[in-house]
């Protein structure tokens, strides 16, 4: 009697996938799907500068009762998933500022900024395959649908993405992959191509039906988008920017501050970035090592940053005036204020505050 | 084992998590830090991220309008 080799049962590798979570509906939906398949997928969240978070709504007050969480941590929880927060501002300058395939609605480098992202995971699989070999990343997924944004997520975009992102068929959108060529994980089984989706399009009820299949039913859903260069008002404040300075460049600490504050402009070489209420004056106060300030001294009134230069005593007075404007004494003849150099020196001056006519619209950014 | 501290004041989410992230990979396992803010979401933000990636939260203190989360770093995951 002869006997048998005995049978060893080998488990099938896991396969591993980087997700882009953006902190929507869609990554997350992404990689439910995914994780339904037995993929082991982690997070990669980017942070441009620009991303629409939980923070503005911790300045303000009048934003208190909203949702301070910020939604690629809370989605990756949810999920139960590492989330690896990157920041890219620096390199990110480049997509903002010289879209090759250029801007959307506003200053939105959408295609560009997709590439980028994408390009960036691919950058995350190779190093992660080189430094932890089979416990590496096979393949990159997205939440893109086809036909749901104008800019980036059309049927012609998706391969451009693919392709100049270095990813090429590595990167799988599970929710619209039916409406798009097969790769790699499709081709090599490590993904069942038929439990993938053909979403596209704008409608939403496909995404909101499948969220009620995997139970989720808290999800953000930011209008615009989640990054500011959709919002046309941000957009326009950056481009005052810009002409301001003669030249498309930006810091950190710039496109901060254009979150924050009334942003008005009566000289084209310094304009007033002035506190609505006492979460955005604090925020604030952490510029005043950068930036000249005024307050006002005599009564409650907010806390102004000049971004610019002064150039006369007029223009001083002129500033301070319209700081004291917008203070409890507005309709006093007299308001002190305080001005206060970057290095501490502070002045005490006594103003007239501004009129409503003495503050012409076209100053407001 | 060792203590570290890390000055995110002025912050706003998510640079808290991005630095107090950047410092838990130069960290060994078992080594406590303490992230002191003022951002006040970080409150939450920070514990959030130490249980997804496996970190254990000791303590989380508002003083003022300061916060401060203390962690214990747990194990090491691949720095992407």
């Amino acid at each position: 009697m002869t006997e048998s080799a005995p049978q060893t049962l080998q488990r099938p590798l896991q396969r591993r996938a980087i997700a882009l979570v953006s902190g929507g509906l869609d990554s997350m939906l992404a990689v439910k799907v995914m994780q339904e398949q037995g993929i082991h997928v982690e997070g990669v969240n980017f942070f441009t500068g620009f991303c629409v978070e939980g923070h503005t709504h911790a300045i303000r007050k009048k934003d208190k009762d909203k949702n301070k969480r910020n939604n690629a941590l809370w989605v990756a929880e949810q999920l139960g998933i590492k989330l690896h927060i990157v920041d890219i501002s620096e390199e990110y300058k480049d997509v903002v500022l010289n879209p090759k395939h250029g801007y959307g609605a506003n200053l939105n480098p959408c295609l560009d900024c997709k590439i980028f992202m994408v390009n960036k995971a691919t950058l995350m699989l190779n190093k992660a395959r080189e430094l932890a070999g089979e416990k590496g990343f096979d393949f990159i997924i997205t939440g893109e649908v086809v036909g749901q944004r104008p800019k980036s997520q059309r049927k012609e975009t998706m391969p451009i993405i693919s392709r100049e992102s270095g990813a090429d068929d590595r990167l799988l959108r599970p929710l619209s992959a039916k409406n798009l060529p097969e790769t790699l994980p499709e081709r090599e089984g490590w993904v069942d191509r038929s439990q993938l989706h053909d979403f596209s399009g704008r409608n939403r009820k496909p995404q909101m039906a499948l969220a009620k299949r995997f139970g989720l039913d808290d999800f953000a859903q930011p209008a615009g988008g989640c990054c500011f260069l959709t919002d046309e008002s941000y957009s326009r404040k950056l481009a005052d920017l810009w002409q301001a300075r003669n030249e498309r460049r930006y810091e950190l600490d710039d496109i901060m501050l254009l979150k924050v504050g009334r942003h008005i402009r009566p000289a084209p070489h310094y304009k007033l970035i002035i506190s609505r209420e006492e979460g955005e004056n604090r925020f604030l106060e952490g510029y005043r090592y950068q930036f000249t300030s005024i307050t006002t001294s005599s009564c409650p009134g907010p806390l102004a940053l000049i971004d610019g230069k002064l150039e006369s005593d007029h223009e001083l007075r002129q500033a301070a005036a319209i700081v004291a404007r917008y203070s409890k004494g507005r309709t006093d003849d007299e308001v002190v204020v305080e001005v206060r150099d970057p290095s501490g020196v502070v002045r005490q001056l006594p103003v007239r505050p501004a009129t409503p006519d003495q503050v012409s619209p076209e100053w407001m950014v | 084992m060792s203590h570290h501290e890390l000055d995110a004041r002025r912050l706003l989410c998510p640079m808290p998590v991005i630095k107090t992230q950047n410092q838990v990979n130069t960290l060994q396992q078992g080594d406590t830090l303490t992230v002191i803010c003022t951002d006040p979401g970080a409150l939450n933000d920070i514990p959030a991220w130490c249980r997804i990636n496996g970190h254990a939260v000791l303590e989380t203190r508002e003083e003022g309008h300061e916060v401060r989360v203390t962690l214990e770093i747990g194990e090491p995951s691949i720095a992407l």
